[in-house]
């Protein structure tokens, strides 16, 4: 299509526009507050199934959104496909997401609904946002990153 | 187990779900890229040459509306219970684990599993138990 920097200069407007859309659906969903998502993941107290008919909606729409995009080389727009190819089930996927589990229902915040709650200016907020990117930095200099 | 109907908002849960379905459709068909947060953040913290525009634009877009949102009068319902120590331990592991897992609830949860990734549903499923174990023991166990 064009020079690779019209290229990154697309990639990164679709990037702002997704991220906003993301962060709508985050908020309409109800999904950007951690009380919410902890009512659902406290299946043995009230429970709220909110989140299911989350995923639920977003995975009717990505059944057939994503259908066929990993058989493409370039988007509808010209650029790479980057989409993940790996399929093994290894310790690291298990051991990792064991970790991302006991943090998400110890605080009922992932990294979306974390990056939404950081507009609010709550405290909390900005505190949690600051402890996650440091768990990001502690993998990146950890053993587990070098044999990656 | 019994549900809480006055918490409970199906048609919501279902809308917002759909704008999120639809926001990582379009990013893949025509960025060629997973709207994986925990990827697209981490990704910043060794950045590559040529990779970081994208990466800061789709951070901004996610802080940005939210904060259109209140700029033009309505109130973002966020409510944090954890106290601080607690907070600070679980973005840590959140943080951590979503990279050495190679994902979170949007990159494994949604779009791995709209793409049937056998990982992506491996991965989803040992971090809905872990969530819903750890809530059971600080509600009802430990409590």
């Amino acid at each position: 299509m064009s020079t690779p920097a019209v290229k990154r200069r697309l990639e990164a407007a679709i990037a702002l526009l997704a991220g906003a859309l993301f962060a709508v659906g985050l908020l309409v969903s109800g999904m950007a507050n951690p009380a919410k998502v902890l009512g659902f993941l406290d299946v043995f107290g009230a429970w709220d199934p909110s989140l299911a008919l989350v995923m639920g909606g977003a995975l009717i729409v990505g059944a057939f959104g994503f259908a066929g995009a990993s058989k493409r080389a370039v988007s509808a727009l010209g650029l790479p496909m980057r989409l993940p190819t790996s399929r093994d089930i290894d310790s690291r996927l298990v051991l990792g997401s064991l970790a991302f589990g006991v943090g998400w229902g110890l605080a009922g915040l992932c990294p979306g609904p974390a990056l939404v709650a950081i507009a609010t200016g709550t405290p909390k907020a900005l505190m949690f946002a600051a402890s996650m990117l440091a768990g990001m930095a502690l993998f990146e200099i950890s053993p587990a990153r070098s044999s990656k | 187990m019994h549900i809480d109907w006055v918490s409970f908002t199906p048609w919501r849960a279902l809308g917002g779900g759909a704008l999120i379905g639809i926001a990582a459709v379009l990013f893949a068909r025509l960025a060629g890229r997973i709207a994986g947060i925990s990827g697209i953040v981490g990704g910043l913290l060794r950045p590559h040459r040529h990779d970081v525009a994208w990466r800061v634009a789709f951070i901004v877009g996610m802080i940005a509306a939210p904060l259109l949102y209140v700029l033009l009068g309505h109130a973002i319902d966020v409510r944090i219970d954890a106290p601080v120590g607690v907070l600070l331990l679980a973005g840590l592991l959140v943080g951590f684990g979503a990279r050495l897992g190679s994902g979170c609830t949007s990159g494994h949860g949604v779009c791995g599993l709209a793409r049937r990734s056998p990982r992506s549903l491996a991965a989803t499923g040992v971090f809905m138990a872990a969530g819903f174990f750890t809530v059971f023991l600080a509600r009802h166990a430990l409590a």
